[in-house]
């Protein structure tokens, strides 16, 4: 009897609730389903306006959340600064909405909030930031056909799954982790030993870093690991200096990376240190101290301050949120102007029609100039190294992905997309195009230098 | 010999953080028979009071000893006060309750507080003002700092300051009759409510030391530094036999030396197969086999044939 | 069977209709909201599965278990394995789900057997180190033989298929549309009431009555010729081999396993799940996982327009006041209703002498 009894007020219950939840979600509905943007163009006084809505997901909670919230402010800057504008698309005046989820870094969160966002109908989703939550969650926008751009998530099957819909303003680990084997051998160092701390971007960087080092040579004297959650590190950085490595790789973020430089120089382990873009942050350099000095880090990308719009985000980014950057906001603030520039070429924010205008992507952004290559990775994909000295980043140099070849094409290519600006520039001598055409002419030389000096 | 040396010292020290907080475990579970799994949340709390206080003070231009003495003050009271709302809210109307309902309660606080914590520090890692001159020492090639040394010593008075008001004090003969029998030692004029909450808020106010000397040793605190360092400890306590002090803190410095020679040489001699990612868990090998052979843990009496 | 059926009066069978209607109308109705509500109501299901599998050991046989989760997780990568790219191979959903029951079950006697002689507080560290050993293990298998991908988990897993009739994509049948996540509704619910069926048919059986002898006292137990040993271990073999279903299931809904779903925080909240819903009472133990599994996604949803309706403005950003609230409703429930919110009548009658 009871049997029967208790599932139905159970089930009535869950009804139940689904349908508050119903109810509540029919408001933002209208607004989505908002006025087709393809229609009549130029219509009379009153524009019509449309509400762009895109998506938002990073952990808001757990102990990534300092990165999650500071991705949300890079996008949250992007959608004001658009808003600003007043960008008008297929005639439409367009108000761009942001919805931020947290996904709390848990794969199963990832999807539910996916779904979530699939329901709403976005136009667009910028995120995740895990590569633990983005790669799950992209099947969700594949299938919906949502384009799906990410400003952090770095793990290379990402974009290796063949969805048309995935794309990334960033460097993927391989890139990366070549790279770093390359400096740390153009260092002179000999032996090194690689620390990981078993998430999927550590443990996906190290890995890379460890093929890349070996294969120019590099002896790895030891394997040891930590994990994301830890603060002491003595037990394995003793081990570390019994071998007595000249380098010590690490794989993983700034919140372990930081206490575990200043470990090492308390165990007086005298090896430089070198890590990813997970621990080339402000936070980094906050945790470790004085024992970060003359470390190395890298950062996908070219500094922000060789770039013409760097400094210029910074100081708007400080004064919005009274916060520095911390990592990624820059690269989601770039994934969210991309997103906008293929709707503005395609001329409509239908996520259908604009989605193939996102792969032919070629926006210079704050953090580089963006291309996608096939599968939707940032092309080229140059990383630079930095060093923390007096508790700032400065800049070693940067290297490009692929060797002198690439680097001297890159150049050329380069040289030539300046041309072009100029003359696009000449041509109609009205906007700032002469600003972005100087800074590539610039770029091209430097990347010319770059090729030469490797040679 | 010389890395031998520092991993043994590099265990003893992180082995006496496990012991201060697994004391505050043991010192509630001896009368109560409780998991106050909100203990981690307790050290956490106390160890992000001191930093915000000790960080005002020093701005405000009050000499560092000074600044420290009143933090750390001000975040042992805090803590202690804490302890004795989290029982009278979460614990003392749950007494008669089924057994599990308390743990509940418990992991329900522990989600609160870590929530509170972040809405008010934010989600950010904070720095942990020093608050004295690190100074290194080497012997015999390996090295240690004066701080170490403090934490070491911090706990090893802890441990000897609860034993003695345990069983010295007549605080002490009340809880341990409260322990045996809160009904009958109700009737022998022990007040039992006030008996437990004391056990509370003797155990939050060891948290706030023990979230001070993590931080000041670690010179770093987040809003979840508590979940793992309560996990660890309460894994410590039950290593060495819950509800016994002095069990807490050989279980702690066990735990902290198992993890440290664990992660320095069980790699080398499994042929790296089982390397240092394996390190969190050679302390749960280890417990098992101790549980095993002596199912109370290393030093816990024999317990009844209640579960 | 017939009997119980014959049995019911015509209101009860009313009511069974009634909740028939209810389960297949509501993925429907759910879809209105969105088909994120669809994906939270299997979610929900799934943590049924897993709350019923460890009231077997927590609420009928009394052993406290915080590494359950575990069996989840060996359950999950089971399937990924056997139906991935990873090692190319792609069994039939009929084949591996038994043998991840089977599996997880090995997984639960492994458990059991060193945890016999433990009691209480002991029984949950180990219970709760053996979770985190498997979660570990999980975690770094990928060298020197690359086994589980470690950290990397493991991606395009085969979803649920009956021959070409795969539960992913969405697809039309008699006319009416059904999406992936209303398809895996309906499998899940199949799947749910089969085992809450086994659950009721255990908790009367001899072996149900011989955990709750267990539970009130093992050595009374022991006297009236009960082989506790074996007994404890059937109720951790059985509680893992639904743990292993239901981690199968989530494999293939999701597509994608990585270690990070497999944390101790899992564990804590299917325990508190059978906790808060009332502890060896299976209705209640399934509201308890409703509830606890909605709940936060429906705060998710809520949390915003209600701050707006109370102070016109978002003062605290929903992110932290959503597990904020989640865990100030686990205390208050505890607190007001301490043999959990829908107890079995025993225990509410054990509880009603003592006060």
């Amino acid at each position: 009897m009871q049997f029967a009894r208790f599932p139905g007020i159970t089930l009535a219950l869950v009804a139940a609730i689904a349908m508050i939840g119903c109810g509540k979600k029919e408001e933002p509905k209208p607004q989505a389903a908002a006025p087709a943007p393809a229609a009549a163009p130029a219509a009379p006084a009153p524009k019509p306006e449309v509400t762009v809505k895109l998506g938002h997901v990073a952990p808001m909670t757990g102990p990534q959340a300092h990165l999650g919230k500071d991705n949300e402010n890079g996008a949250k800057l992007a959608v004001e600064e658009l808003n600003a504008q007043g960008i008008e698309i297929g005639g439409a005046k367009v108000k761009f909405e942001l919805m931020g989820e947290d996904d709390q870094a848990d794969p199963k969160q990832g999807t539910i909030v996916a779904q979530k966002l699939v329901d709403a109908k976005v136009n667009g989703v910028i995120g995740h930031l895990n590569s633990g939550t983005t790669i799950p969650a992209s099947k969700l926008y594949s299938d919906a056909g949502i384009p799906q751009i990410s400003g952090s998530a770095t793990n290379p099957k990402y974009t290796l799954q063949g969805f048309k819909t995935a794309f990334r303003v960033m460097a993927n680990d391989v890139q990366q982790g070549k790279v770093l084997g390359e400096f740390a051998t153009k260092q002179g160092v000999k032996t090194v030993a690689v620390i990981d701390d078993r998430t999927a971007y550590g443990q996906g960087l190290a890995d890379e870093f460890q093929k890349a080092a070996t294969a120019a040579g590099l002896k790895v004297v030891a394997n040891e690991y930590t994990n994301d959650k830890a603060t002491d590190f003595k037990a394995i950085l003793t081990k570390i200096k019994s071998k007595k490595p000249d380098m010590v790789f690490y794989g993983g973020m700034d919140a372990q990376g930081g206490p575990l430089a200043k470990q090492m120089k308390e165990l007086g382990l005298k090896a430089k240190f070198l890590g990813g873009d997970g621990v080339c942050t402000p936070e980094f350099m906050k945790l470790g101290g004085p024992a970060t000095e003359g470390h190395y880090c890298s950062l996908p990308g070219v500094p922000l301050e060789k770039l013409a719009k760097g400094p210029a985000f910074q100081e708007k980014f400080k004064a919005k949120f009274n916060a520095d950057i911390q990592l990624y906001a820059p690269y989601v603030y770039d994934a969210v102007m991309v997103m906008a520039d293929a709707m503005k070429r395609a001329n409509s924010v239908d996520s259908a029609k604009f989605l193939p205008e996102v792969g032919k992507t070629a926006y210079d952004g704050v953090t580089a100039k963006i291309e996608f290559d096939e599968k939707g990775d940032l092309k080229g994909g140059a990383i630079s190294i930095y060093q923390y000295k007096e508790g700032k980043l400065s800049y070693v140099e940067t290297l490009g992905g692929g060797g002198v070849t690439e680097a001297v094409k890159d150049a050329a290519q380069a040289t030539g997309e300046a041309a072009k600006a100029v003359a696009g520039a000449a041509a109609d001598a009205a906007k700032d195009a002469t600003k972005a055409a100087a800074g590539a002419v610039k770029e091209a030389a430097e990347a010319t230098k770059a090729a030469v000096e490797k040679k | 010999m010389d890395t031998f040396l520092q991993q043994i010292i590099n265990g003893l020290v992180q082995g006496a953080i496990y012991a201060l907080v697994a004391l505050g475990y043991t010192m509630v579970y001896g009368i109560m028979g409780l998991i106050n799994f909100a203990h981690g949340e307790v050290v956490m709390l106390g160890t992000l009071i001191a930093i915000t206080s000790i960080t005002f003070l020093i701005k405000a231009g009050i000499a560092v000893p000074l600044a420290a003495l009143i933090g750390i003050s001000l975040s042992v009271l805090a803590c202690m006060a804490l302890g004795w709302s989290l029982e009278r809210i979460a614990y003392r109307p749950l007494r008669h309750a089924p057994r599990l309902t308390p743990l509940i309660t418990a992991i329900g606080m522990s989600i609160v507080l870590q929530n509170l914590a972040m809405m008010i520090w934010g989600r950010n890692y904070m720095i942990f003002p020093p608050l004295i001159e690190k100074t290194q020492f080497e012997v015999a090639g390996a090295s240690f700092t004066n701080v170490q040394v403090i934490i070491v010593t911090v706990a090893a008075l802890a441990m000897g300051g609860l034993l003695w008001l345990v069983y010295r004090t007549r605080l002490g003969m009340a809880m341990r009759a409260t322990a045996q029998n809160p009904a009958v030692a109700g009737l022998m004029g022990v007040n039992a409510n006030r008996v437990i909450a004391s056990a509370f808020v003797i155990g939050s106010a060891l948290g706030a030391v023990a979230g001070v000397m993590v931080g000041s040793y670690y010179e770093i605190a987040h809003y979840q530094m508590g979940f793992m360092l309560g996990l660890k400890a309460f894994t410590a306590a039950v290593l060495g036999g819950i509800g016994n002090l002095a069990g807490a803190m050989a279980g702690g410095v066990l735990l902290g030396l198992i993890e440290a020679l664990g992660a320095g040489y069980i790699g080398d001699l499994t042929g790296g197969f089982l390397g240092s990612h394996y390190q969190d868990i050679f302390a749960f090998i280890v417990l098992i086999f101790v549980l095993m052979f002596r199912p109370s843990g290393l030093f816990g009496e024999k317990t009844g044939d209640r579960a | 069977m017939r009997l119980w059926l014959q049995s019911l009066t015509p209101r009860a069978l009313f009511g069974l209709a009634l909740v028939a209607v209810a389960l297949l109308a509501l993925p429907f109705v759910a879809a209105m909201g969105g088909q994120a509500w669809v994906r939270i109501a299997n979610f929900a299901i799934l943590y049924i599965f897993l709350a019923l599998g460890l009231n077997i050991v927590v609420g009928f046989a009394g052993l406290l278990d915080l590494g359950y989760i575990a069996f989840y997780a060996v359950g999950a990568y089971l399937w990924a394995l056997l139906a991935s790219p990873h090692f190319g191979l792609h069994w039939p959903f009929w084949a591996i789900l038994p043998l991840g029951a089977m599996v997880a079950c090995c997984f639960g006697v492994i458990l059991g057997a060193p945890t016999l002689k433990l009691r209480g507080d002991y029984l949950a560290i180990v219970t709760l180190g053996f979770g985190e050993i498997v979660r570990i293990f999980i975690n770094n298998l990928n060298a020197p033989l690359n086994i589980t991908n470690g950290p990397q988990g493991i991606n395009l897993i085969d979803p649920v298929a009956i021959g070409e009739f795969k539960f992913s994509t969405t697809s039309t049948l008699f006319g009416i549309t059904f999406t992936g996540p209303q398809k895996y509704y309906y499998l899940l619910v199949l799947l749910a009431l089969a085992v809450i069926v086994i659950n009721f048919r255990l908790q009367h059986s001899r072996i149900g009555r011989a955990w709750q002898a267990i539970r009130e006292d093992e050595i009374a137990a022991k006297a009236v010729g009960i082989n506790t040993r074996n007994i404890k271990l059937l109720a951790f073999a059985m509680g893992a081999s639904f743990g292993g279903v239901a981690g199968g299931i989530f494999a293939a809904m999701q597509g994608f396993v990585s270690p990070e779903s497999f944390s101790l925080i899992e564990s804590v909240m299917i325990l508190a799940m059978v906790v808060l819903g009332g502890m060896g009472h299976i209705p209640g133990v399934i509201l308890g996982a409703v509830l606890l599994s909605v709940l936060p996604e429906a705060l998710r949803y809520a949390v915003v327009p209600v701050q707006k309706m109370l102070f016109g403005e978002v003062l605290a950003d929903p992110e932290s006041l959503r597990m904020l609230v989640f865990g100030l409703a686990l205390v208050l429930v505890m607190r007001f209703k301490p043999a959990g919110l829908l107890p079995s009548p025993e225990r509410r009658r054990e509880l009603a002498e003592k006060v």
